[in-house]
């Protein structure tokens, strides 16, 4: 059982909750994730790991409430428990010791693109974040990655920020030039995009993928991508890999598996069944 | 009763296993054998001739002492049935269940030469199933501690034979499996209605109760490496199982509706999305779903396909049922079951739609050649011989390989080509006080190989703790 000693509202469908899990926040890197159940029956669940605090023994799980399991996950209250959680999974990020560092995060993706920022400014690395959301609200992380270099804000209405895509201000800040890595999380059209913008820049690009997963150690083969025209595991083999060879078509196209599934889920849970838990 | 002639005995006709009717059980996941009431399990044990030299214990990977605890039911003492059983194999309600009674015990039985063998396997179940019915607690004393720690990792059948040994030779013991519930393959793998989750469950308890520790949603290699845990325990013993699915490297592979049979598996029985409602991880319920192999895997998975509502359920098999590697019986209830054989067939390529789910298999016809390594006709593709196969969902069960999840972290530990760990007779790896087991030296072999690995490590272990 790991307990939760802090819940914070990030943004309209974004919540932040702080969980007991020492052995998890004494070791894990950058671009980890863990996998969650939160009572007996759930689903597994893939969660960034989006920081962890040793001396307390949390760590900080952002979840976008999209599905019935995350609206679960999120309905849970400082002092709830979660049932299972275990990691860190995954590879940890590939950090470059020096130079200049693009971060870019669309969404909840921030979230996972913080850790890497934080990691990168403490090796002396200079960062620019460049995050984006809908609106003013939508936009997370944006305190956090002040501290670790430049932000630029970008959302779609100009609320907040640049008005626009993510895309506009990063090919502004590569064509000024000097950067020598980017990483981008976010959506998979928005990943899709920055590895189509940076590809005639010639910069390495990490993208994180988050395909359906099931155990996160290698077993089942349901997280399976395609990197460069090889069958990859990315619970195991990623989940960060070159976005300039990853086929997010078939990425965005595996996401879909269980759309109709989800929605009849969503729509119960709309209903009366939220008392679950 | 007990003093039946040999001539007697003869006379007596292998008995049958109750099990639910096929058209009905094609719908749920209850168990398909129901087991062996006592009357029929006496009467199966007085077949038994007692042989002085017991073929049958020679073909047993663990050697029990088949006609000791027979004729202990032919006795009618079934607690003393149970505490000889027990001796020799530790989990044999889960043995009695899966084993591959005709390759081993019963294909060894000198009464299987002109008719039918004893019917060792249900007879095991029955002592085993009545021993955790009647609760019997082992009479054995609690062992003194000796102050030594050991690292358990997996909790298949090869782990969990380990830890039991292990503690009840006074070792403090420490499971750790990476799953959120401990079982390996027997509660991922292996379907409710050929071995009740229940069953495993109580193992494990039995387990927890003799004071083994088992931590859930640990995964070594990642929580904990191999050199970490050399720190604080005096021994290891690796049993993480075979792992990675292996895929059929054919175009349309990634198509949506492609399952690896450890996810379709995993996902119905772990996750529990047989449940007709509420269950909230998904699977797709094909109506035509096309399952690829010939093991118990395959069938495990196609059965499965059937309970969840399948008007078809296919077996893609390039072979014919005889070289099928299933247990005899998986494939006679499969048949009974309505699951359709499409052998000497093998798949060129998954088929699919405009938005990438599949629809059907492209296949090719077979014959089969000399016969190959294994001594299995080679099968050999029919020129033009080529058709689609229309299905919704296709289950890949051609096989594992080792995951090098775990090993990656210990660079200095000896694997063969194949990434399996490399031991010695007793399995010792090549880094002292660190043994392993089961699947991952094996590949893929069977709970009886890897109940044996758990209990000859766990010997071995005592032996180097002593020293
Ligand atoms: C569907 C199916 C049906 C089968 N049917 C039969 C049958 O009828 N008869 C038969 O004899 N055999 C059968 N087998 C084969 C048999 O199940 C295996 O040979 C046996 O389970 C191997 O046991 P094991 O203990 O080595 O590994 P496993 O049962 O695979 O257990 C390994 C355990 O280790 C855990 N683990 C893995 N990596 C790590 C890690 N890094 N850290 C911590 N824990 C880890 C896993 O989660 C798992 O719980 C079947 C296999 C499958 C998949
Ligand atoms: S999640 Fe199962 S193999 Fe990656």
């Amino acid at each position: 059982m790991h307990k939760i000693l802090a819940k914070k509202q990030l943004s309209p469908n974004v919540t932040r909750l702080d969980v007991l899990a020492p052995r998890i926040a004494e070791i894990k890197q950058p671009g980890q994730f863990v996998i969650v159940r939160a009572q007996e029956g759930g689903e597994r669940i893939p969660l960034t790991i989006a920081d962890a605090d040793p001396a307390k023994g949390t760590i900080a799980l952002v979840i976008q409430a999209v599905g019935k399991s995350t609206r679960e996950l999120v309905a849970l209250e400082v002092c709830d428990a979660i049932r299972d959680v275990s990691g860190p999974l995954g590879h940890p990020t590939e950090l470059i010791a020096s130079g200049r560092a693009l971060c870019i995060g669309g969404g909840v993706g921030t979230a996972v693109v913080h850790p890497i920022a934080k990691a990168l400014h403490a090796k002396g690395v200079q960062v620019t974040s460049v995050i984006g959301g809908r609106a003013k609200e939508w936009v997370i992380f944006e305190d956090d990655l002040q501290k670790c270099g430049d932000v630029i804000v970008c959302t779609d209405d100009g609320s907040h920020g640049r008005k626009g895509f993510v895309t506009d201000a990063a090919k502004e800040v590569l064509t000024a030039g000097g950067i020598d890595i980017v990483y981008a999380v976010g959506p998979v059209p928005m990943m899709r995009a920055v590895a189509n913008l940076t590809r005639p820049f010639g910069v390495h690009t990490v993208v994180s993928l988050n395909p359906v997963m099931v155990d996160g150690t290698g077993m089942c083969g349901g997280c399976r991508v395609e990197v460069g025209g090889e069958t990859k595991f990315a619970c195991v083999d990623g989940p960060e890999f070159d976005g300039h060879k990853v086929d997010f078509d078939l990425l965005a196209d595996r996401l879909q598996t269980y759309r109709e599934f989800e929605q009849r889920a969503n729509a119960c849970a709309d209903g009366q069944c939220r008392i679950r838990r | 009763m007990s003093t039946l002639s040999a001539k007697e005995r003869m006379q007596i006709t292998r008995q049958s296993m109750p099990e639910q009717d096929a058209a009905e059980r094609s719908r749920n996941f209850q168990e398909v054998n129901l087991g062996f009431p006592e009357q029929l399990a006496l009467l199966e044990a007085q077949r038994c001739l007692q042989c002085k030299a017991a073929k049958c214990m020679q073909g047993c990977p663990v050697m029990v002492n088949i006609p000791r605890f027979v004729s202990l039911v032919a006795q009618g003492d079934m607690a003393g049935a149970a505490k000889s059983l027990m001796g020799d194999n530790a989990l044999p309600s889960v043995s009695g269940r899966v084993c591959p009674q005709e390759q081993q015990c019963e294909g060894s039985c000198i009464r299987g030469v002109k008719g039918q063998p004893v019917a060792i396997g249900y007879l095991e179940r029955f002592v085993a199933d009545w021993a955790r019915n009647h609760g019997t607690v082992s009479d054995e004393a609690q062992p003194a501690p000796t102050g030594k720690k050991v690292a358990v990792i997996g909790g298949g059948p090869a782990g969990l034979t380990a830890a039991g040994e292990l503690v009840k030779k006074g070792h403090d013991v420490t499971l750790y499996e990476a799953l959120h519930k401990p079982g390996g393959v027997l509660v991922y793998g292996i379907p409710e209605f050929r071995l009740p989750k229940k069953i495993v469950a109580s193992e494990v308890d039995r387990l927890t109760k003799a004071g083994v520790k088992i931590e859930c949603n640990v995964v070594i290699g990642r929580t904990y490496t191999i050199p970490e845990l050399r720190e604080r325990f005096d021994a290891i013993f690796i049993a993480n199982g075979a792992g990675l699915p292996v895929f059929m490297n054919v175009p349309g592979e990634n198509f949506k509706g492609v399952y690896a049979a450890n996810e379709y598996l995993t996902r119905v029985n772990l996750m529990e999305a047989y449940h007709a409602e509420g269950a909230n991880t998904p699977v797709l319920k094909g109506q035509r779903v096309a399952v690829v192999g010939g093991g118990n895997v395959a069938m495990d998975a196609v059965r499965t396909a059937k309970r969840l509502g399948a008007e078809k359920a296919m077996i893609v098999y390039r072979r014919t049922k005889e070289e099928m590697p299933a247990r005899a019986e998986e494939v006679h209830h499969a048949g009974q079951e309505g699951v359709d054989f499409q052998l000497l067939v093998a798949p060129l390529e998954v088929v699919g739609d405009e938005k990438r789910w599949v629809k059907g298999l492209k296949c090719e016809r077979m014959e089969l050649g000399e016969p190959d390594a294994s001594g299995r006709r080679r099968p050999q593709p029919v020129a033009g011989s080529e058709f689609i196969l229309d299905c919704d969902v296709v289950v890949v069960a051609i096989g594992t390989k080792a995951n090098p999840l775990l090993t990656a972290t210990c660079p200095e530990m000896k694997l063969n080509k194949r990434g399996n760990i490399e031991t010695d007779e007793a399995g010792m790896t090549s880094i002292p006080g660190v043994f392993a087991g089961g699947d991952i030296v094996r590949g893929a072999a069977t709970v009886i190989l890897a109940m044996g690995d758990g209990k000859r490590a766990a010997q071995a272990i005592d032996a180097y703790l002593k020293k």
